[in-house]
């Protein structure tokens, strides 16, 4: 296993992939000459040519929608959205034809397309471009929402999206994108649908996806030192959730704590308290606690931005009141 | 009209304008019977266009279209009754009863759907159209649309791609005049849609809509273009629905006198009085087509209406494609009838070998803005 970085890891996906199957393009802003926004596509153009590795206008609408129509005749379109608050001008086609044309073809077609890019928080840059989007897509059905943490889990489920025959949603982070780990060369392939629990205890659950794991992870150590033993359960995927996963870690603590970097309002934590409280309603000891994004806009100023993020220090609080623990004692 | 086409030709654009024009009259009375709801968008009036086009182009060039959407299929050899049965809901409509009026497709026939969001077709058709270059095919796709879809920014953004990058699609705008009750020059200072064209450095011109034989020579002349690698087109039609935009739509936005002046100019007798006239074709073999046509939309009603609806089993499927489903062939379902379906090549055995941005082009263009100099002399 060698160490690489999230964009690296990528990287290697895409590549990977593009040369088992020819069917693969890669399309968007930035991604051929320039070798990619964040360089995630970097060298690809030399490797697979112009045709393979397609330089956008800055038309999110129209390209994501050429990817849909490629997709439908047997293509398998990776569509890079430089961010994902700029795929928003391309919400149209992703949703109302990507995530429909199956069903409103009665099953004569499928569109097996991935539209990716980074998700979330890049610093310091406002509200337009700081926005967490996966709610918003996982509401629509017919969609499968990806969103992985490690730069492992980001190369086998892009492997992954790019073999599925459905519509995918796969949210990276500007911020994860230089983030080291271990990762498998090769053939390494994750299933969708499969949360991943990445440390085991037996007090509290954690769960949370992409770059939330990571200030999880450090509230986890530092709750640690204190004798409070957490379940932190990566969801990876966030459509289908892996109700499996949650419920079992649920009933095993009694306790959970969502982190999710977007807002609270109708956030997908939301949906898991709900599946929680249907589900294992008489397992729950205290109510389900949510660490989130705070429901503004956020602003350029550092004091302003720091204000409304998730830390570590509010995940600490979080786990400590659904223990039913004062705060330091 | 040039009388450049056969006997047999002439009586194929006749039998599928009557078609759906007798199908659309039937789907009109099933609406009033409440048999079929929802949107229901009529062809009646543009006949000449979806003929002229399917008459112009090869079997398995891709077509894809707007909502107004139940004569595309019919042109291609469709089955009248599962095109009615899903106007209704049933089960052995071509999407299962899941699309209805505004949702056609019929894939075994490369029709690939009807949309019901105004434009956003447009960019899917830049798709099948680059999958086609990607491929090294030399197949079309036209892809329709009603003149007020050419205000989107769908419209917009897909003809600078397609180019651009010299996709193969005939952009083909059906201007009936009115988007929905709004005339189309009320929303825009270019009244002629072709003429955005230029913007985009692009072929586009118009024809007579209403003229099924100028539909015809208008297309092929555009496809020969678009098949030797030359471009997009962007080909506007001037025809014209004779009912509302759809039937809750009284159309009081027009004239009475503005309805009976087009009424004069139906493509339908039109091309039949030619026909006779300049090809000498009996009159009895028109009315023979009508009798059979008639028939025909007769039994496709019955069909519909006999059909049963769909199984609540159906609320769950088609949202995921599961590993290793196969695609759902309508005809198949239906009636039984092995058909050949679109096949492509594996990702194993496709070589691209479209070259979409030569490198010579982007250095010489690198090396004009004194980016990179050329090779210095030894």
């Amino acid at each position: 296993m060698a160490e690489l970085t999230w964009r690296d890891a990528l990287n290697h996906a895409l590549s990977e992939e593009m040369e088992r199957d020819a069917n693969v393009f890669l399309m968007g802003e930035e991604v051929a000459r320039y070798n990619g926004a964040y360089k995630v596509s970097q060298g690809l153009l030399d490797k697979f040519g112009s045709a393979r590795v397609v330089d956008a206008p800055i038309s999110e609408l129209g390209f994501a929608g050429l990817g849909v129509g490629a997709a439908m005749v047997g293509l398998r379109p990776v569509i890079e959205m430089m961010t994902w608050n700029f795929a928003i001008l391309a919400m149209d086609q992703i949703v109302n034809n990507a995530a429909k044309l199956r069903h409103m073809s009665g099953g004569q077609l499928r569109c097996p397309i991935v539209f990716r890019g980074p998700n979330g928080a890049g610093g310091r840059l406002s509200s337009q471009h700081s926005q967490s989007l996966e709610a918003n897509y996982a509401h629509f059905p017919g969609l499968k929402i990806l969103a992985p943490s490690t730069p492992a889990d980001a190369k086998g489920l892009l492997k992954a999206a790019i073999r599925d025959d459905n519509p995918v949603i796969f949210l990276e982070a500007e911020l994860l994108y230089g983030v080291k780990g271990e990762v498998p060369a090769g053939e390494h392939l994750l299933p969708i649908g499969k949360a991943d629990l990445k440390r085991q205890g037996k007090d509290c659950t954690i769960v949370t996806w992409s770059r939330m794991y990571y200030f999880a992870e450090q509230a986890a150590q530092q709750l640690e030192q204190e004798g409070i033993h957490v379940d932190l359960l990566d969801l990876r995927t966030l459509k289908p959730l892996d109700e499996e996963a949650i419920l079992t870690s649920v009933k095993k603590t009694h306790r959970l704590v969502v982190v999710e970097e977007g807002w609270s309002f109708c956030g997908l934590g939301a949906q898991i308290a709900d599946l929680v409280q249907l589900k294992a309603f008489d397992d729950l000891d205290a109510p389900v606690e949510r660490v989130t994004g705070l429901d503004v806009n956020r602003s350029y100023a550092a004091n302003l931005e720091k204000a409304t993020e998730v830390s570590t220090e509010r995940i600490v609080a979080a786990v400590k009141q659904a223990m039913y623990r004062e705060e330091g004692s | 009209m040039a009388p450049a086409i056969s006997k047999d030709t002439a009586l194929s654009m006749y039998r599928h304008m009557y078609l759906i024009r007798r199908f659309e009259e039937r789907a009109a009375q099933a609406y009033t019977q409440g048999k079929i709801n929802g949107f229901c968008h009529l062809y009646i009036g543009q006949e000449a266009v979806a003929v002229g086009v399917t008459e112009a182009l090869r079997p398995n060039d891709y077509q894809i279209s707007a909502y107004r959407d139940h004569g595309y299929p019919l042109t291609r050899g469709a089955d009248p009754g599962m095109v009615m049965a899903e106007l209704f809901g049933r089960s052995t409509g071509y999407c299962k009863g899941k699309g209805g009026s505004m949702h056609i497709f019929d894939v075994e026939h490369y029709i690939l759907g009807g949309y019901g969001i105004v434009g956003g077709q447009i960019p899917l058709a830049a798709g099948t159209a680059f999958a086609s270059r990607y491929r090294g095919e030399d197949r079309v796709t036209v892809c329709y649309f009603g003149e007020a879809a050419a205000n989107q920014g769908s419209f917009h953004e897909t003809l600078n791609m397609a180019s651009k990058w010299a996709l193969p699609v005939i952009f083909l705008c059906e201007n009936n005049r009115y988007g929905m009750g709004t005339a189309f020059a009320r929303v825009s200072p270019l009244p002629e849609v072709y003429k955005r064209a230029s913007a985009y450095a692009m072929r586009g011109e118009n024809v007579d809509g209403m003229d099924v034989i100028k539909v015809y020579e208008a297309v092929r002349d555009c496809a020969a273009h678009c098949r030797a690698g030359k471009g997009p087109v962007l080909l506007e039609t001037n025809t014209y629905r004779y009912r509302g935009h759809s039937m809750s739509d009284p159309a009081t936005y027009r004239t009475k006198g503005e309805v009976e002046l087009k009424r004069k100019d139906d493509p339908i007798p039109k091309l039949r009085q030619w026909a006779v006239e300049t090809l000498k074709i009996p009159e009895a073999d028109f009315e023979a087509i009508d009798i059979e046509v008639k028939a025909a939309v007769d039994a496709a009603v019955k069909f519909a209406d006999q059909s049963p609806e769909p199984s609540l089993d159906e609320l769950h499927t088609d949202i995921f494609v599961e590993q290793g489903e196969e695609d759902v062939r309508p005809r198949e379902r239906v009636h039984g009838i092995k058909v050949e379906w679109p096949s492509y090549p594996s990702g194993q055995t496709l070589k691209v070998t479209w070259d979409l941005e030569p490198r010579e082009q982007a250095e010489e263009a690198d090396q004009k803005a004194g980016l990179k100099q050329p090779a210095a002399r030894a």
